[in-house]
């Protein structure tokens, strides 16, 4: 077993607490309105100092409790949050973030830079304009204390907390008045030491408002039921007795207190508060990835084993090991999907990540950008999601840099002032779809065509579709941008994309509108680690093709094969290149007599491939191929088959670039 | 316990002399290779030829789970091809590509053993009388009274 460092486990923690933070300061960016919004990053905040003081990063905490100061105002509506102030929020966050990650190199002087600016934000006098928008504060109305009454669940005793401290921490708000309700304690044998069954009535005499209360229960809100009731100022009486806590740990001593209990002021108007949203009751536990990958492996491991039995039994006559073969085989299989599960993650955690980037590009760019993702419950393989962030920043960025026009442009053409980036994932069959779409002027074909016959790309007139062209945004080093910019220009974002997405067997397609925007789809397969594969043989040779790319397969009639020189065939009468694979290969051996023909299609082209022998379907563990091998360009990977021999994948993509390198004069003629 | 230490410590002198090599043969020549390099001896597998590979890398086999390369030396250094003999094995190496650890397979036609060659007996790799590459080679040594290549496997495989 590893130990964990709870400085790291602290970092961990606190790095999805931030996301929550950021996300809470942006959507207040949308809605300064939203109290909740507000709760949510104060309690963010909260966590983040109170464990950051627990782990020792003394630092966060004192940064933290200043930020909270500055924003405490914020928080009691006195200031409507705009974007300066969101900025700078934004800012802090950042901050917080590089004093836990990084003490040692960052300087306080930001912090206190950060700090001198919020503060000047929330500052009433140098803040008028915004104050005077807001209705006067409800702060006006003097408050004189609060009535609480204080249920704790009975296990909060055995999760460590002890409610005697947490009303110490509310004697430090001001005079309290405490009343034990000891109306649930049983008898002595029946009484269990480790519960908790006394419940208090406080009469708090302070000017405090509610959100310190909560603070003080923050760590045990979801463990207690807290009413709380404004003393109207009427009410008011000066405490029956000094503020007395009881100093005993067991609940009968702590009754002591009782006696004077029937005297204290009770109010019973009970209040709720609402549920909060996040109150959420799936249980998760938290596992290392690493770990998740093992499994994997293992999972792997063991369907290739299981495959080799299969392969055995079907040779055999005896029914009860053909019987206990299925059932193995029934299980590796569920037991693949819940493990594939179980790396799963909802891709909602990337697109909040983005929403910062168009915000600061936005501001940046001088461009209103509004940023809309769907399809954030979409879930994906973790390893994926992780390699997805890089392009998708790319495609971003350029939405904004190249796709949304300047405010002057978008008005010149009637359109909205404000820009539009949309951000969408979408299951489709075994592959997911991500979108980036912008409503910005569109892809200038004519520019691009230009620029790549510059390049010399493409001959000069050159009969070439549109969506062919737009690929050249993804060529290495091409840009259409006149200027390099600090953001793009140098035409290494987009080439960036394309391997990425190649990398992970993904393909990427472009449409454009004129005047109305580019979206940019990419296509990628739901997991890195399992495919569907069609075995396939062709020669000696047994060869996977992924499932996902064939369209269908068919018997190669005689008249296909007397189509002398054009390797193209009539599929319902599509033109369909075709690569016969004997061919490609360099088989030995004679070819079978009745050859098959396999379409297969990447994206929106298609072809023909033509074999041996259809095999069946195959569970393929994807093995990829050594870096040695990296010269290879028809495999994408390898994997192994039940006998224990390796198998190649082939790479559908690269197969129907290089069947149309080999076919495309005979189709432009045929066209 | 003392004595175990008193022990290594001429041997560990000695270490930092001393290579220890696992001789194998391929063709006519003998080769030693670091047994740092070396990972495990297996028998002959059924290999996957891999079309579009480089001659030298033509095949892949299946080692505990893992797709391997299996590298050709024949090949690379012009020797004739020949069939696999009782003798044949698998010596599955392990090493660097621009920094990554990659495992390899090399067929070898007789292992003979593992021993350790003394940097003394190094020779200077002749300009001529050689039908391949000095590129190839680390050193020239002796063993038995014969002259054995260490080869520069990186180099090789590259």
């Amino acid at each position: 077993m590893t130990v964990l460092d709870p400085a790291e486990v602290f970092r961990q923690e606190a790095s999805e607490l931030f996301d929550v933070l950021e996300g809470a300061l942006l959507d207040l960016g949308l809605r300064p309105d939203d109290k909740e919004l507000v709760d949510q990053a104060f309690r963010a905040l909260h966590t983040i100092k109170g464990s950051g003081a627990m782990f020792g990063f003394d630092q966060v905490a004192s940064f933290t409790h200043e930020f909270e100061t500055a924003f405490d105002r914020v928080r009691k509506g006195e200031i409507r949050p705009d974007q300066d102030l969101i900025s700078v929020a934004l800012a802090a966050k950042d901050y917080i973030r590089a004093l836990i990650e990084a003490p040692e190199t960052t300087d306080s002087i930001i912090g206190d830079a950060i700090l001198a600016d919020l503060y000047r934000l929330v500052k009433p006098d140098n803040h008028a304009d915004s104050e005077l928008s807001t209705p006067p504060p409800p702060a006006l109305v003097v408050r004189i204390g609060w009535q609480l009454h204080i249920e704790f669940d009975s296990d909060i005793l055995r999760n460590g907390s002890n409610p005697l401290d947490l009303l110490d921490d509310l004697g430090k708000l001001g005079p309290c008045f405490v009343v034990a309700l000891t109306d649930d304690v049983p008898f002595l044998d029946e009484m269990d030491p480790e519960r908790c069954f006394l419940k208090w009535d406080v009469t708090l005499h302070s000017d405090c408002d509610r959100g310190a209360i909560d603070d003080v229960f923050i760590f045990v809100q979801d463990e207690m039921k807290l009413v709380c009731e404004s003393l109207a100022s009427v009410d008011m009486a000066p405490p029956l007795a000094p503020f007395e806590m009881p100093t005993g740990d067991s609940p009968v001593s702590a009754a002591a207190a009782d006696a004077a209990s029937q005297a204290a002021p009770q109010i019973e108007k009970k209040r709720e508060e609402p549920k909060r949203a996040d109150d959420k009751a799936n249980a998760t536990v938290r596992v290392q990835a690493e770990r998740l990958d093992e499994l994997m492996d293992r999972v792997g491991e063991l369907v290739i084993a299981q495959a080799r039995l299969s392969q055995l039994a079907s040779a055999t006559d005896d029914i009860s090991i053909k019987a206990i073969a299925e059932e193995i085989e029934r299980l590796a299989a569920s037991l693949r999907d819940t493990t594939m599960g179980a790396r799963m993650v909802p891709i909602g955690s990337l697109f909040g990540r983005f929403r910062r980037l168009v915000h600061d590009l936005s501001r940046d760019l001088g461009k209103p950008v509004e940023f809309v993702t769907t399809g954030e419950d979409t879930e994906f393989d973790k390893t994926m999601i992780e390699r997805l962030a890089d392009p998708l920043v790319h495609l971003i960025r350029n939405a904004i840099d190249h796709g949304i026009e300047s405010t002057e442009s978008r008005a010149a053409a009637g359109k909205t002032g404000i820009g539009r980036i949309e951000i969408a994932a979408i299951h489709s069959g075994a592959q997911v779809l991500v979108t980036v779409r912008d409503n910005g002027a569109g892809l200038d074909t004519a520019r691009i065509r230009a620029k790549a016959e510059e390049q010399g790309l493409i001959a000069p007139g050159a009969a070439m579709s549109d969506q062919d062209i737009h690929q050249f945004l993804f060529h290495p080093g091409f840009s259409t941008a006149q200027t390099v910019s600090a953001l793009s220009g140098r035409g290494v974002g987009m080439d960036v994309v394309k391997r990425t997405i190649e990398a992970m067997r993904g393909s990427i397609e472009t449409t454009t509108v004129p005047g109305n925007g580019t979206t940019v789809t990419l296509r990628l397969p739901l997991t890195l680690a399992i495919i569907e594969g069609l075995l396939i043989r062709v020669g000696e040779g047994r060869y996977i093709i992924p499932l996902s790319a064939v369209e269908e397969c068919a018997e190669l009639s005689s008249s296909d094969e007397r189509v002398r020189g054009r390797d193209f065939l009539n599929m319902r009468g599509d033109l369909v290149p075709f690569l016969r694979l004997r061919k490609l290969f360099d088989s030995e051996g004679e070819p079978d007599l009745h050859q098959k023909i396999i379409i297969a299609s990447a994206g929106e082209t298609r072809i023909g491939l033509i074999v041996d022998q259809i095999i069946g379907s195959h569970q393929s563990v994807i093995k990829s191929l050594s870096k040695l091998h990296s010269d290879v360009t028809m495999f994408s990977g390898a994997t192994i088959l039940g006998d224990g021999s390796a198998a190649l994948i082939l790479d559908v993509a690269q197969l129907i670039a290089a069947g149309q390198g080999l076919t495309d004069k005979p189709l432009k003629e045929a066209a | 316990m003392i004595q175990s230490v008193i022990e290594r410590e001429p041997e560990a002198q000695q270490a930092a002399a001393l290579m220890q090599v696992v001789m194998l043969g391929i063709g006519d020549e003998v080769f030693a290779l670091n047994t740092e390099l070396v990972r495990e001896i297996i028998d002959p597998v059924p290999a996957t030829r891999v079309a579009g590979a480089r001659p030298f890398l033509p095949s892949v086999v299946n080692v505990r789970g893992n797709v391997i390369p299996l590298a050709d030396l024949r090949e690379r250094f012009g020797m004739p091809k020949t069939d696999a003999t009782a003798d044949t094995r698998i010596v599955v190496l392990e090493i660097k590509i621009d920094g990554d650890p990659v495992l390899v397979g090399v067929v070898a036609d007789k292992v003979y053993e593992v021993t350790e060659i003394s940097p003394a007996d190094v020779q200077t790799t002749p300009r001529v009388g050689m039908h391949w590459n000095p590129e190839f080679i680390h050193f020239i040594t002796k063993w038995r009274e014969e002259f054995v290549i260490v080869p520069n496997m990186e180099r090789i495989l590259s």
